[in-house]
């Protein structure tokens, strides 16, 4: 499940880590709502949906990192539904002190990697982690050179092919992704199409129920370059490599997310304001405005928003806000506004004084 | 209903327990005395009065400003700043309370805190709210406390551990800096004994629905119960009292076989006793509560009663490991259990206390409390075969309490227990 998981862990077990982001807008929900009162977000409907047309009949198990209580609550519907060997709510420690978060985040994690032992019987050598850990940080690498090369040529890919490339990762072993990835960049790297007169934009919120192809295709389409997103950000949670030339690599996964976390809706920021953390991207990635896109009820993601766009006013930062769920059919509105979004400036306004 | 509603002792001790807290906490600033703003659940508070600091609760502030009727306002003007309509109403209502002065419930300001004592339990959406205040008061301390979730049915060592960590080396020693007093363990064993008495009072006290007629009412009468416990008296030798009292009434009343006693006077006819499950609404609580005594509705047990602290199922602090009993009372709080231990406890409460049927108001603002309610249902349903009801409000945005909707549906809901009672009866 989002947002984040050290999948390593799965690898080095020889499992397979397969992230469930919802039904998007592709899984017709006739079950899924009877679980959920209107005003709950729509992608836990579509994983109750999904569960319960045993679209996961096979997975062992099934790991809830802590995002918010509708995902922990979540966890306790599948207990109930007793599906797979083992559910587990992974609590991400929001003490990030290695004495304290951290060794708590390793207990979290080795209850994990007990209950894979107790199905498949491989226990996880530190050679083993330290060899998951190598094709992740090279996963991670290679979705951070994709970005960077959009950066500045972001004409040569859409933001919905990264997208769905980046996705394919979620449900494939490392090694083919990785693969892929190589692949794609050998053909990003090389000059192709022309850039054409659309804003570069920054798009937040969207780090859990994921937003429809369509809408990512829709802001593109109506004068957007997307250059940074939190779309499945637990691809790019940690940031930098983490070390493989340890004895404990637990540890490291550990002392990874304890320093290496980016920032989201789901990790509370005492001493590392988000605000601020939001407008070093905003810098580093040279963009000309913000689009606030959250799902519809998303506390975590919506309660942020005062916060982040007070920031955008006093630094005169143009956003725009919406708000979508993964089956959202109809762009028509938010072309508009994203279009005038982009017109006013393109017609109105200097470049953002922020650059580098 | 008889009209006899003359104020009992309790509920002029409480009166004047609160009434005087406010006080206390509008003269802050004179005497000295540190502020420190925290959560119901898992609220800390006699780690927090051992160091001679008072609590504000904001869930407290938010509902008062509910009942006061001055929510609306506050939620739209929250609004108006950039919150977005979709959120926790108790945010929203918060904010709005600042923007506005932050006038308390008895009219008088509330002080700004020394201390944000984020302890975070049950409820993801605290850890938003602390990050929305952190911004309103730049530059106070923030202490977090998290509070592990019971995923696996149980408070494991490792869980406890990690919480007795935090307290030591985060949270005593920012409430030491703020308050400028060293952490002493007897003060704080002190305060846990009558912690300790306390709880046993409060089983006792919503055990008594066992008896027909059930003399309390443990919802619309229960959230006033378990204000002095949830509002700054938890380990204070007056909440001792004040409970004692409290029991002493209702061992009288069920001596005299008298029923809850309502805005009302008596409820004289008991006809259905329900396990309701959520937060009641505050906008509309009077209305709302009456829709259940004019039908002769009697609430026997409720989880939003047990917010502040589950102690049904055996727990009571311990003086002895002082911080290893805040830890494991943080994690027994109701929204930190799991669905399976919450459809356990429900199950016995419905149960052991003999009810009729068993009724969710879900709160739309609560994700916590909401998030797969209607899994219990199911589970409930199937389990005990109990007829199950259902509605919605919110606790403070007047907009989503819909009073014919809610008459409606549960007029129905009364007439299905009717005619089940009529069908057991001639089976
Ligand atoms: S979209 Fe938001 S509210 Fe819904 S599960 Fe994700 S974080 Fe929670
Ligand atoms: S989500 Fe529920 S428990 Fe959390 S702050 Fe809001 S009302 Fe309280």
């Amino acid at each position: 499940m989002p947002v984040y998981f050290p999948r390593e862990i799965i690898h080095a077990a020889n499992g397979l880590a397969v992230g469930i982001l919802g039904g998007g807008d592709k899984k017709l929900i006739l079950k899924g709502d009877a679980y959920y009162q209107s005003y709950i977000c729509h992608m836990p409907r579509s994983i109750m949906e999904l569960v319960l047309d045993n679209h996961f009949e096979g997975f062992d198990g099934f790991i809830f990192p802590s995002i918010c209580d509708v995902i922990r609550n979540l966890s306790g519907m599948f207990q109930l539904l007793e599906r797979g060997s083992f559910v587990k709510y992974l609590d991400l420690p929001q003490n990030f002190k290695s004495h304290i978060g951290g060794e708590f985040y390793i207990h979290e994690l080795q209850t994990v990697l007990k209950s894979v032992f107790d199905i498949n019987g491989v226990s996880v050598t530190p050679e083993r982690l330290n060899h998951s850990i190598s094709l992740f940080n090279r996963n991670r690498e290679l979705i951070h050179r994709i970005y960077a090369i959009r950066q500045d040529f972001p004409w040569r890919m859409t933001a919905a092919d990264v997208y769905n490339i980046v996705r394919a990762g979620y449900v494939i072993p490392v090694e083919d992704h990785n693969a892929i990835l190589e692949k794609v960049i050998a053909l990003v790297i090389e000059e192709n199409g022309e850039p054409l007169d659309k804003i570069r934009v920054l798009v937040m919120g969207a780090f859990c129920e994921q937003p429809p192809l369509g809408l990512i295709r829709t802001i593109e389409m109506a004068g957007c370059y997307i250059i940074e997103d939190d779309f499945l950000l637990g691809s790019r949670w940690i940031m930098g490599n983490i070390d493989t030339y340890t004895a404990d690599p637990i540890k490291a996964l550990t002392d990874a997310y304890l320093e290496k976390s980016t920032f989201s809706s789901s990790v509370y920021d005492v001493g590392n304001p988000k605000e601020v953390r939001l407008l070093e991207l905003i810098k580093s990635r040279n963009v000309d405005g913000v689009i606030f896109a959250a799902p519809s009820f998303c506390d975590p993601a919506l309660l942020d928003h005062p916060i982040l766009q007070k920031m955008c006013n006093d630094r005169n930062i143009r956003f725009i806000s919406f708000l979508y769920s993964e089956n959202t059919g109809q762009f028509k509105v938010i072309k508009e506004q994203v279009g005038t979004f982009s017109d006013s400036i393109k017609l109105w306004e200097e470049p953002l004084q922020l650059k580098k | 209903m008889s009209k006899d509603v003359a104020k009992e002792r309790s509920m002029i001790i409480q009166k004047e327990m609160i009434a005087n807290h406010f006080m206390e906490l509008s003269t802050a600033k004179e005497t000295g005395k540190k502020v420190v703003y925290t959560f119901v659940p898992g609220n800390i508070s006699e780690l927090i009065l051992s160091f001679g600091m008072l609590p504000v609760y904001p869930e407290i502030n938010a509902l008062q400003s509910g009942m006061r009727k001055k929510s609306g306002d506050y939620i739209r003007d929250a609004e108006q700043h950039g919150h977005s309509e979709d959120v926790c109403t108790y945010v929203k209502c918060d904010v709005g309370m600042m923007i506005n002065g932050n006038i308390g419930p008895t009219g008088e300001k509330i002080p700004n805190p020394d201390l944000l004592l984020l302890s975070y339990t049950g409820c993801f959406t605290f850890l938003k709210w602390f990050e929305t205040l952190e911004r309103l008061y730049p530059g106070v301390p923030v202490a977090l406390l998290h509070t592990p979730y019971q995923e696996a049915h149980k408070i494991t060592p490792e869980m406890t551990a990690y919480m007795v960590k935090q307290l030591k080396e985060e949270v005593i020693p920012k409430m030491e800096q703020v308050s400028g007093n060293k952490y002493d363990e007897e003060k704080l064993k002190a305060a846990l004994r009558n912690s300790s008495k306390v709880e046993q009072h409060i089983i006792n006290i919503f055990d008594t629905t066992k008896h027909r007629p059930s003399p309390i009412d443990a919802y619309f009468a229960g959230v006033y119960y378990i204000g002095p416990i949830n509002s700054g008296f938890r380990g204070t030798p007056q909440a001792v009292d004040y409970y004692a009292e409290l029991y002493k009434e209702i061992r009288e009343r069920i001596e005299n076989k008298l029923g809850p006693i309502t805005p009302e006077g008596v409820m004289e006819e008991e006809r259905f006793r329900l396990v309701v499950e959520g937060p009641p609404n505050w906008t509309h609580f009077r209305e709302f509560w009456k829709l259940f005594y004019d039908m002769g509705a009697v609430i026997v047990a409720s989880s939003y009663t047990k917010v502040g602290g589950v102690y049904d199922m055996g727990f009571r602090v311990n003086p002895d490991k002082p911080l290893e009993s805040l830890a494991e009372y943080c994690m027994n709080c109701y929204t930190n259990l799991n669905l399976q231990q919450r459809v356990d406890l429900l199950s016995k409460c419905i149960t052991d206390y003999h009810a009729d049927g068993f009724l969710v108001n879900s709160i739309k603002s609560c994700n916590s409390f909401s998030a797969g309610q209607l899994m219990i249902m199911q589970q409930l349903e199937k389990k005990l075969e109990i007829p199950i009801g259902f509605i919605e409000s919110d606790l403070v945005d007047p907009r989503y309490f819909s009073y014919s909707n809610i008459k409606n549906r549960l007029e129905s809901f009364f007439q299905m227990l009717e005619q089940r009672k009529m069908i057991i009866k001639t089976a």
